[in-house]
C-alpha cells in the first residue's frame, strides 16, 4: 500500500520527542471523536521560538507519525516559521492529492502526502498539528498575525 | 427476487443460489471500489444496503402517491395516508405489535431521546400524558440504570436526563469476555430505579443480552424497561410480546430500509401515559391561543408532516426480510459470524472480543490486532475493497472497560457470503507484513 511509507511506520514506532516534559507554557488535550485517538501536547516558547514540544499520543500510525514529524520539524523553529510549516502541512493534507508537499518546508511530513487521498484520515494526520496551534494560542502567542485558518479554509 | 417465500423448513444459511438471488436485489453490491476491486461490504451494523424492492417502493410513492399525509381532502392525500398507515401496520406485524404501538421517529436515537424527554417533560409539568404521568416524573433520589456496553445513543440521553432532573445514573458493568456482569444486580436495581435501559445485542461485541430476565427483574422493582433493539430487529426473529419490555427502539436504515426513519414501539398504556416530545402540526387534537390538547398515540408523537416515503420504504424492507424469513436471516448471519470468529481465532496475532460461545453472539464481530491500531487495520482492509467499521463504534465506555482504544468490526446482513468472510481474512493477512509485526504464520 502506498499510504504506509516506511518513513511513516518508523516515526509511528519511534515517536520522536514523545513523553511529557517540563517546563512548558501550555498543555492541551485533543481527541478525534470518531476513532478515539488522543494526544496530550505541551509547548515551550522561548525567545520567539518553539523551544520544545512534548507529547503523549495514542492512536493510529498516521496520527502518531504525524505528531512525531511535528516534533522533528518544528522544535527550534521560530513561531513564525512553525506556523508556516503547519500551514504547508495543512495545505498538503487537505489538497485531496493535488499538493505533493514541499520537503524543504515539511521535511519527513511529505511522506504523509498520500493521506490526502483518504479524507477520513486527514483528521488523524492533523491531530497533533492542530493541538500544537491550540497550545500556541494558550501560551499567549497571537497566531492570527501570521496565520489565519479561517481565511484559508 | 421471486415473490414466493424462501423455504422455511430448515432454518439454515442461504444456499449459494439463494445468496445469488438475494445479492442481485442490491444494486450497490455490483459496484467496485479502490481501483476496480469488488465491494466486500461488512459494515451493515453501521448501515445496511437497500434492495430494489425498497428503492422501488419509495420511488413509487413519490411518483404516484406523493402528498402530505393526514391533511387535505384530495385523492393523493387519501392514498398517501393509506400508504403511510398501511406501512405502519406492516412494520407492526413484523415485530408482533399492533399498529397504534408504532411511533415513527427520525431514527432510533430520536426514539430514545423521546423517552428520556418524556421523563423530564413530565417532571417539568409538560402535557400530553394521560394523567398517570407520575410514572414519568423523576428527580433527586431516583436512579436510571443502563449498562456499560450501551451505544452512545442509549447512554447520553440518560446522562442528560439525570443532569436535568437530579436523578442518578448507574450502570451494569461488563465482564472481561463482554457480557453483562449481573453479580451485583440486586444492588444496582432497586426501588429507586425508575428506568432500566439496555441493548438487546451489543453493537460492538455481538453479545445477546438476557432481555427477559433483566426485564422481569426491573419490573419487580417497578422500573420502566427500555430496550435498544437496533442490532436485534434487523437480524433476529423478534416478537415484542415475548420480550417483556415496555418500550423499544430501532432504526430503519440498519434493516435494509431507508435513512431518516426510526421506530419507537411501546406498550399502549405506557405510550398513553407519556407526555409529548416534539410538538407542532399533526400531533394536536385542538389548538387555541391559550393552549392545546393532543392526538391519541401514535400521532401525538409524530409532529410535522409525516415521513411517508420512508415509512413505505421501511415497510417494504420488513416485507423483504419477511420473505427471506428471519430465522434464516439469523442462521445465515450466524454462520458467517462463526466462520469469521473461527478464522480469526486461527491467527494468534488477532484477538476477538466478546463471548466465545456462538449461541451468545449476534452477527457482529470485533477484533484487535495488538500493536496495530484499528484505523490502520481498516485501511489495509479498505485497500482490498473490504469495508469494515473501525474506532469505538459509538461505545467509548465499553472500549475503555475492555482496555482497548479502538477495534475493527465486521458486521453482516443477509446479502453477505462466506467468500466475503474469506476476503476479509485474506486482506487481514497483509497486516503483519505492512506494520512489521513478528508473527508465527
Amino acid at each position: 500500500m502506498d499510504l504506509y511509507q516506511q518513513l511513516i511506520l518508523d516515526h509511528a514506532k519511534a515517536q520522536h520527542g514523545s513523553g511529557l516534559r517540563e517546563p512548558f507554557d501550555a498543555e492541551v488535550h485533543h481527541v478525534n471523536p470518531t476513532c478515539g485517538d488522543e494526544v496530550t501536547l505541551r509547548v515551550r516558547i522561548a525567545d520567539g521560538a518553539v523551544a520544545d514540544i512534548s507529547y503523549a499520543a495514542h492512536g493510529c500510525s498516521i496520527s502518531t507519525a504525524s505528531t512525531s514529524m511535528l516534533f522533528e520539524e518544528v522544535v527550534s523553529q521560530t513561531v513564525e516559521e512553525a506556523l508556516s510549516t503547519y500551514a504547508a502541512m495543512r495545505a498538503m493534507l487537505t489538497s485531496r492529492g493535488q499538493d505533493p508537499g514541499d520537503e524543504d518546508v515539511v521535511g519527513d511530513g511529505v511522506a504523509l502526502a498520500g493521506v490526502a487521498k483518504y479524507p477520513a484520515r486527514v483528521k488523524c494526520a492533523l491531530l497533533g498539528w492542530t493541538a500544537f496551534t491550540d497550545a500556541l494560542v494558550r501560551a499567549g502567542v497571537d497566531i492570527s498575525r501570521t496565520y489565519n485558518p479561517a481565511a484559508r479554509s | 427476487m421471486a415473490t414466493q417465500p424462501f423455504v422455511q423448513l430448515a432454518a439454515g444459511p442461504f444456499t449459494e443460489q439463494e445468496s445469488a438471488r438475494i445479492r442481485a436485489d442490491f444494486p450497490i453490491l455490483a459496484r467496485t471500489v479502490r481501483d476496480g476491486r469488488p465491494l466486500v461490504y461488512l459494515d451493515s451494523g453501521a448501515t445496511s444496503h437497500k434492495p430494489r424492492q425498497v428503492l422501488d417502493a419509495e420511488r413509487h410513492f413519490y411518483e404516484h402517491t406523493n402528498a402530505a399525509v393526514h391533511r387535505g381532502a384530495h385523492q393523493l392525500s387519501e392514498e398517501g395516508t393509506d400508504a403511510y398507515e398501511s406501512a405502519r401496520a406492516r412494520i407492526a406485524t413484523f415485530i408482533g405489535a399492533a399498529a397504534e404501538q408504532i411511533v415513527f421517529t427520525r431514527n432510533a436515537t430520536e426514539a430514545l431521546n423521546l423517552i428520556a424527554y418524556a421523563f423530564s417533560n413530565a417532571t417539568a409539568g409538560g402535557g400530553g400524558g394521560d394523567g398517570v404521568g407520575e410514572r414519568f416524573t423523576i428527580g433527586p433520589g431516583d436512579e436510571v440504570l443502563v449498562t456499560e456496553m450501551e451505544h452512545h445513543s442509549d447512554l447520553v440521553p440518560w446522562q442528560e436526563l439525570c443532569r436535568r432532573t437530579g436523578a442518578t445514573l448507574r450502570w451494569i458493568p461488563v465482564t472481561a469476555d463482554g457480557r453483562l456482569d449481573l453479580t451485583h444486580l440486586d444492588e444496582l436495581l432497586t426501588t429507586r430505579t425508575r428506568v432500566c435501559a439496555f441493548t438487546h445485542v451489543s453493537n460492538v461485541l455481538g453479545t445477546v443480552n438476557p432481555v427477559r430476565e433483566l426485564a422481569d427483574r426491573a419490573h419487580a422493582v417497578g422500573a420502566l424497561v427500555v430496550l435498544d433493539a437496533c442490532q436485534s430487529v434487523p437480524h433476529l426473529p423478534i416478537d415484542v410480546r415475548e420480550l417483556g419490555v415496555d418500550l423499544l427502539a430501532f432504526s430503519g436504515h440498519k434493516m435494509l430500509g431507508p435513512l431518516g426513519i426510526g421506530v419507537l414501539w411501546g406498550r399502549r398504556e405506557i405510550l398513553d401515559a407519556m407526555p409529548v416530545f416534539l410538538t407542532g402540526g399533526s400531533m394536536i387534537e385542538t389548538v387555541t391561543m391559550g393552549g392545546s390538547t393532543y392526538a391519541p398515540v401514535p400521532q401525538k408523537f409524530e409532529a410535522g408532516v409525516p415521513v411517508a416515503a420512508q415509512a413505505v420504504g421501511l415497510a417494504a424492507a420488513c416485507d423483504y426480510l419477511g420473505t427471506l424469513g428471519m430465522p434464516r436471516v439469523h442462521a445465515h448471519e450466524s454462520a458467517l459470524a462463526r466462520r469469521l470468529v473461527d478464522g480469526l481465532a486461527a491467527r494468534a496475532w488477532v484477538r476477538v472480543l466478546g463471548p466465545e460461545h456462538p449461541a451468545d453472539r449476534g452477527s457482529v464481530v470485533s477484533f484487535v490486532v495488538d500493536g496495530v491500531h484499528a484505523h490502520d487495520v481498516g485501511q489495509v482492509l479498505d485497500d482490498a475493497g473490504v469495508a469494515v467499521r473501525v474506532g469505538h463504534h459509538c461505545a467509548w465506555p465499553l472500549h475503555r472497560a475492555l482496555g482497548v482504544a479502538a477495534t475493527t468490526r465486521a458486521s453482516f446482513a443477509a446479502y453477505n457470503t462466506a467468500a466475503e468472510v474469506d476476503a476479509l481474512l485474506a486482506a487481514l493477512d497483509r497486516v503483519p507484513a505492512i506494520f512489521g509485526l513478528e508473527v508465527a504464520v
